[in-house]
């Protein structure tokens, strides 16, 4: 029996620890660790709701505007406005959300993901005209190579000139996703932390002149996402095809649906989206999205197991620090009882199960290009490739909906804060569904709660038992050199965890690890 | 000959918005920040930052350790984030060292005493920001505090903003890169650099004169001066309304937006609620509402 300990987990957000018990080279038993606390349900309470939509958002500098988002869902539910907000607020949203989740999903596959695939240090050979080659060909024969070097070495695949390639591609992409977050700022102010989306609907009003801008610099990202993200997730994939049946998972999962169609239904599970609310499993069967059916549990995390099994808009946190069996400060939030991944895939698998004609023809001409059949969704390469069809689904969607924008009509409707009332905001971020739910009391926050999708995925065991969503896609994986487990790093970075967001509490005997050490 | 000036990032407390908004620079683009001489001769040499590096656990830590031991007094280190101190620091931890987790706070300090500067990063770095928000739970402090208590006396600047504009960051590196590091009539009171920081909002934005006339704004997307929504640019000091934000293209107020003050160490407990109006605060009156005795318009 081996411990593998990798802490930190780079090239993802935040702070993450990942332990793997492994014996004859097979990961037996797989746990996460976030490594960062900051509290910020607890500084919420007390101040004023609309302070919500500011706050969120620093929970996470990667996903900032889906917190907004969230946040401003759930604040028009408890100011009894979710059915009044003007349409153009509604597109407004959808464009500044989405300009923001495609910037993100670029960035995940080039410059958090691609160095498991993609080995920089064959532009050292690189022989052609390309400017930006040539500059890192200079950098590379400078001979200090962070933060590129050291890494995990053993497994890249890739000629040379793909390899080069690819790391033109890397570099474009930081120019894009830039362009990405541009977008956003044309309707939103700034990113991150953006400031247009507030409870009541948007701050901006949509002008002929800052449509244009939107759309010339929206195609901008389609011609890169069409022409070179897609293709580039395509190339990898055949040079790293075990990959398609590495890191399964627990194969349910649940997406809570984006991107709102129409704004006349109060209830956000029920509202036509772009991404379908649901849930799917192997099968791709679809099934309606019901919010009651989750529950968080805690018996393999530090709380009083007298908590466990709530609805999070009643949640408790009771500590219980020298429980036995528990082992994580995230609780387990299950849907209908069972395990469910939460990101990208799921979201492009259920939109595609209910049969959404355009999903249909991106996932199966994706899959015929393969040649490889729906069941490969299930890997590590399927949630690089579902992250891209998300990229490509909301880009060619925002192209429709700007047109729809109507200079000179309102973006916003006015509202009182109620002396009491409860809110529930629900949304599919760039790694999957995220909730804010809000209890208001005098006029104040009385209780924030976000359940958010990196804690759906690094969740520990539940009370059956079940392990997690990664800790599920780590254990029975072959890891070929415990001092290089790059397998290991693949398939954690193809969830994009988001740790910032997903660590709530944490306590001091969170640090003491100890009864894994069965080194 | 190219020099290399190696650089380490640390993010403890925070949310990684400052490192994303770094990956916003126009011009230089991170690109050539990352790869090409910053500035004639001289290349920034990014040894750890976690969220872009290629390697990760300890040979990630490792290239701290080695950073310490070989280029003593010759790296800058720049922090983003707070630094949690409450219960032995351990609410933000970062690899092992014989079995048990390291405290931010001690890699923080260990990187902080043989560095040639500091650079904190974001308004939690400066002065502690959202992750020190009360009721502060993990007992975040910003960086110059932890330098104090462990007697630690290294250059700091502070490069605050919720996240910082790119250009901050950078204009600030290029500026120690090419004049040195920046005498005590450069920085303000709060060690921002007056280059960036040294005038107030209010006094370059573009609704100033709504402002003077009375002009204010009932509700998001009225005309007007947003000071009744909450504005806090008549306390804030940056160079948004001339620099703008994400390569130009627009800025708070410019969305219809009130500042809410996030690059100054009031943000954000003593500047919220963000959409109230500011109470207690002597402003710059010119302009006949003023001068007239503020009658309704």
């Amino acid at each position: 029996m081996g411990r593998i300990v990798i802490d930190p987990v780079t090239r993802i957000e935040g702070h993450l620890k990942i332990e793997a018990i492994v014996d004859g080279g097979v990961v037996k038993e797989a746990r996460s660790t976030g490594n960062l606390f900051r509290g910020i349900e607890l500084i919420l309470r007390g101040r004023d709701p609309r302070d919500a939509q500011i706050i969120t958002q620093r929970i996470c500098g990667v996903c900032p505007q889906s917190h907004g988002i969230a946040a401003a869902l759930c604040l028009d539910s408890a100011f009894g406005i979710a059915d009044k907000i003007p349409d153009n607020a509604r597109i407004m949203r959808n464009l500044i959300h989405g300009a923001h989740v495609v910037q993100d999903h670029i960035l995940h596959f080039y410059h958090l993901a691609a160095l498991d695939y993609v080995d920089i240090t064959d532009v050292a050979n690189y022989e052609g005209k390309d400017s930006a080659l040539n500059s890192i060909k200079d950098f590379i024969s400078r001979g200090e190579l962070g933060p590129f070097l050291p890494r995990y070495e053993g497994d890249y695949r890739l000629p040379a000139e793909i390899n080069q390639q690819a790391v033109a591609h890397y570099v474009k992409a930081l120019e894009i996703r830039r362009i990405g977050h541009e977008m956003v700022s044309i309707f939103s102010g700034k990113i991150p932390h953006s400031v247009g989306v507030v409870p009541g609907g948007v701050t901006s009003t949509p002008t002929v002149d800052n449509i244009m801008s939107f759309l010339w610099k929206l195609r901008t990202l389609q011609d890169f996402i069409n022409n070179v993200y897609i293709p580039d997730v395509l190339a990898i994939a055949g040079a790293y095809l075990d990959y398609a049946e590495i890191g399964v998972g627990c194969q349910n999962l649940l997406s809570y649906g984006a991107y709102d169609l129409e704004g006349r239904d109060a209830d956000l599970t029920q509202r036509q989206r772009l991404f379908k609310q649901g849930t799917v499993s192997a099968d791709l069967k679809p099934n309606e999205l019901d919010l009651n059916k989750i529950a968080e549990d805690v018996r393999h995390s530090w709380y009083q197991d007298s908590s466990s099994g709530r609805h999070p808009a009643d949640g408790e946190t009771k500590p219980d620090y020298d429980k036995q069996g528990a082992y994580s400060w995230t609780k387990s939030p299950r849907y209908d009882g069972k395990v469910h991944e939460v990101g990208p895939l799921a979201r492009v698998a259920v939109t595609y199960a209910f049969g959404d004609p355009m999903m249909r023809k991106l996932v199966d001409s994706s899959l015929a290009q393969l040649k490889a059949p729906a069941s490969v969704l299930f890997s590590v390469l399927g949630r690089h490739l579902a992250r891209a069809l998300s990229a490509k689904f909301i880009a060619d969607a925002m192209e429709k909906w700007l047109l729809e924008l109507k200079p000179g009509e309102p973006t916003f409707v006015e509202y009182t804060i109620p002396e009491e009332s409860r809110g529930v905001g629900i949304t599919d971020a760039a790694r999957g569904a995220l909730g804010h739910w809000i209890e208001i009391k005098e006029k104040k926050i009385a209780n924030y709660q976000c359940v958010v999708p990196t804690t759906w995925n690094i969740s520990p065991k539940d009370d059956k038992g079940n392990p997690g969503p990664v800790e599920q896609a780590l254990i029975n994986t072959k890891v070929k050199d415990e001092s290089n487990p790059f397998e290991l790093m693949r398939i954690v970075r193809s969830f994009d965890p988001c740790l910032a967001c997903s660590i709530h509490l944490i306590t001091p005997k969170g640090r003491d690890l100890a009864q894994f050490r069965i080194v | 000959m190219v020099k290399e000036i190696p650089l380490v990032w640390l993010a403890a407390s925070g949310c990684t918005g400052c490192s994303i908004s770094l990956l916003n620079s126009a011009s230089p683009r991170i690109k050539n920040i990352l790869i090409d001489p910053i500035v004639p001769g001289m290349h920034i040499n990014l040894r750890f930052h976690q969220t872009i590096m290629a390697g990760a656990g300890e040979q990630a830590i490792k290239v701290l350790e080695d950073t310490v031991a070989e280029k003593k007094d010759n790296y800058v280190l720049a922090v983003d984030g707070a630094i949690p101190t409450a219960t032995d620091a351990i609410y933000c931890a970062m690899g092992e060292r014989n079995g048990n987790p390291v405290s931010m706070k001690d890699r923080f300090v260990e990187l902080a005493r043989d560095a040639l500067a500091i650079l904190a990063v974001g308004t939690c770095a400066a002065f502690g920001g959202i992750s020190a928000a009360a009721p502060n739970p993990t007992g975040c402090q910003p960086v110059k505090k932890v330098l104090e208590a462990k007697g630690i006396s290294k250059p700091l600047i502070n490069i605050p903003g919720c996240p910082p504009h790119p250009d901050w960051f950078v204009g600030t590196v290029a500026s120690i890169l090419l004049n040195g590091l920046p005498k005590a009539e450069d920085l303000d009171d709060n060690l921002r650099p007056l280059a960036f920081y040294g005038k107030l909002i209010h006094e370059n934005c573009p609704r100033r004169a709504y402002f003077d006339e009375g002009k204010f704004a009932k509700k998001p997307g009225d005309e007007g001066c947003l000071y009744e929504l909450g504005c806090k640019g008549p306390i804030t000091y940056a160079d948004c309304p001339l620099r703008r934000w994400n390569n130009g293209t627009n800025w708070v107020i410019g969305a219809g937006a009130p500042c809410n003050g996030c690059t100054q160490p009031e943000f954000p407990d003593l500047v919220a609620p963000f959409y109230e109006k500011l109470v207690d605060v002597e402003l710059p009156t010119i302009g006949a509402y003023w001068t007239a005795g503020k009658e309704a318009k």
